[in-house]
């Protein structure tokens, strides 16, 4: 079980380093989509007798993080003619090594905290971290918003690794609360893309800077 | 072993490497024919090649010294030394010491630096930019190499080939595998990194380095780099097949399978992948060196639980 578990989780961090080095929009999309399937089977391998609360949960992350963010993201890029190519601040092949150097500093600081017995061998902590670290690098280094929110669903993705250490005792209400507000999130940020779109010309966000009257 | 007997062995291994090699890019060849639903030169065309350039006598550049020659000489004599030093599956080794895998590395590398001294000397501004690229690739893919061979130095506790090849690479194999395959792509100036079958010399890195060579020199260069592509194949195979957990014969049979297998792969890579612009290739390199590091990581923390 725990083989498989740490298996997945490092198919998981492999996809963060897939995410930091892919170049087009559309195939970063379907990393992180990818990624978010992947993160939404763990719940089902961690549970030895299926609880339908936790059915329930892995069943609508993989529905939100697998179908529907991706959808809203690919009609995002479609309705505000976005090119493709990813324009990075910091590089492609320097935010790879980033990643990597901070995969490696997540299972080594993982082997050095206190952990439950059960948790020790697993890559659950450092999985959470690097997915964490790999999501700010997509934030600080990528130019459009579209890779930004790319990030921040990594990011978010880490998150929910830490939270499944609880599953047990975290409420179904928790849960669902995050994946919608995670949805509603991804859908505003799909009509603000629109707009700036709209208002820019071009998505840099390194115009929203600037100020004017 | 009696001192007759191994050097027996001994040519009968380099003859085995010798007449073998050439037979790879023919079966690429093949592969990506078939692909394209052509008929296809014949698998051994190579050979043809190599015996036609043989005959044909050196055209010199005015500008070069003996370099011109030796370089390609030397670079030959590396590869087949290194080839030399692996050990063949069932067959075992012929020559192995400790630290042979680092020997190994060296040969490589010497190899390398003569082709591009060697295309140096003809002082042509093509041939000193393919050098240039040929060379700056390298170094990623070094990079990769000594990673992949430090994960197995670390599965097995041991620096001999030998020793380092025969156990399987475990739960890093497809890590080390993916890496090991995109490096000897790489090294040996394949699609996606380089396309053997170009004509434009703004767009070589290695055919713009023997565009001056002709004869028997050029004949030489072909040869060696043939041996150094069933090299990789060997290395990559028995690096990832257990060969030595199965009995003689069957391993002899993985280890030729698993060396035709790659060849049919890296054919059909090149039919499906174009060439990739070059400043995606230090990103392809960087992942292959990332992949054999995980690998040794895997290795490492294997090792410790």
């Amino acid at each position: 079980m725990s083989g498989s578990l740490n298996l997945l989780i490092g198919l998981a961090m492999g996809l963060n380093l897939l995410a930091l080095g892919s170049g087009r929009l559309p195939s970063l999309i379907r990393t992180v989509s990818l990624q978010g399937v992947v993160l939404g089977l763990l719940p089902l391998l961690m549970e030895k007798e299926a609880d339908w609360r936790i059915v329930l949960v892995a069943v609508a992350t993989i529905v939100g993080k697998g179908l529907i963010i991706p959808a809203l993201l690919r009609r995002a890029m479609r309705t505000a003619h976005i090119e493709r190519e990813i324009e990075p601040i910091i590089g492609f092949v320097p935010s790879l090594l980033l990643g990597a150097a901070g995969a490696i500093a997540a299972v080594a600081l993982g082997e050095t905290l206190p952990l439950l017995p059960e948790h020790a061998g697993s890559l659950l902590v450092p999985g959470a971290m690097a997915s964490i670290f790999t999501g700010f690098i997509l934030l600080i280094g990528r130019v459009k918003a579209i890779s930004q929110v790319c990030g921040y669903l990594i990011l978010e993705n880490g998150i929910y690794l830490f939270g499944l250490l609880l599953i047990r005792s975290m409420p179904l209400l928790v849960e669902s609360g995050l994946l919608l507000d995670l949805t509603v999130g991804v859908f505003v940020i799909g009509i603000i893309i629109d707009r700036i779109q709209r208002a820019f010309d071009s998505l840099d966000t390194r115009k929203l800077t600037a100020l004017r009257e | 072993m009696s001192i007759g007997i191994w050097i027996i062995a001994f040519v009968l291994r380099l003859v085995l490497w010798l007449l073998l090699a050439p037979l790879l890019p023919g079966i690429i060849n093949k592969v990506k024919a078939w692909m394209a639903g052509r008929r296809g030169p014949p698998v051994l065309q190579l050979y043809y090649d190599l015996g036609r350039l043989w005959q044909k006598s050196v055209v010199f550049s005015t500008l070069a010294s003996p370099g011109f020659i030796i370089g390609p000489a030397v670079a030959w004599v590396a590869l087949t030394s290194a080839a030399m030093l692996m050990p063949l599956g069932p067959a075992g080794f012929v020559v192995s010491f400790r630290g042979d895998v680092l020997l190994l590395i060296y040969l490589l590398a010497l190899a390398r630096f003569c082709t591009a001294w060697a295309a140096m000397e003809t002082g042509s501004a093509f041939e000193g930019m393919g050098a240039a690229r040929e060379v700056s690739y390298a170094v990623l893919a070094e990079a990769a190499i000594i990673a992949a061979v430090l994960c197995l130095s670390i599965q097995s506790g041991s620096v001999s080939l030998v020793t380092m090849l025969s156990p399987s690479a475990g739960a890093g194999a497809v890590l080390l595998a993916a890496g090991l395959f995109t490096v000897l792509l790489a090294e040996n100036c394949r699609v996606p990194f380089d396309d053997p079958n170009t004509h434009l010399e703004l767009t070589m890195i290695h055919e713009a380095m023997v565009l001056d060579h002709s004869g028997p020199p050029l004949a030489v260069i072909l040869h060696g780099a043939a041996m150094k592509l069933l090299l990789f194949t060997v290395l990559l195979t028995e690096a990832v097949l257990p060969t030595a957990a199965l009995p003689p014969l069957a391993a002899g049979a993985a280890l030729a399978g698993g060396v035709l297998t790659v060849t049919i792969g890296v054919g059909i890579i090149e039919s499906l992948l174009a060439r990739f612009a070059f400043r995606r290739v230090p990103l392809l390199l960087t992942t292959a060196f990332l992949l054999c590091l995980f690998a040794l990581l895997v290795a490492w923390k294997g090792g410790a639980a």
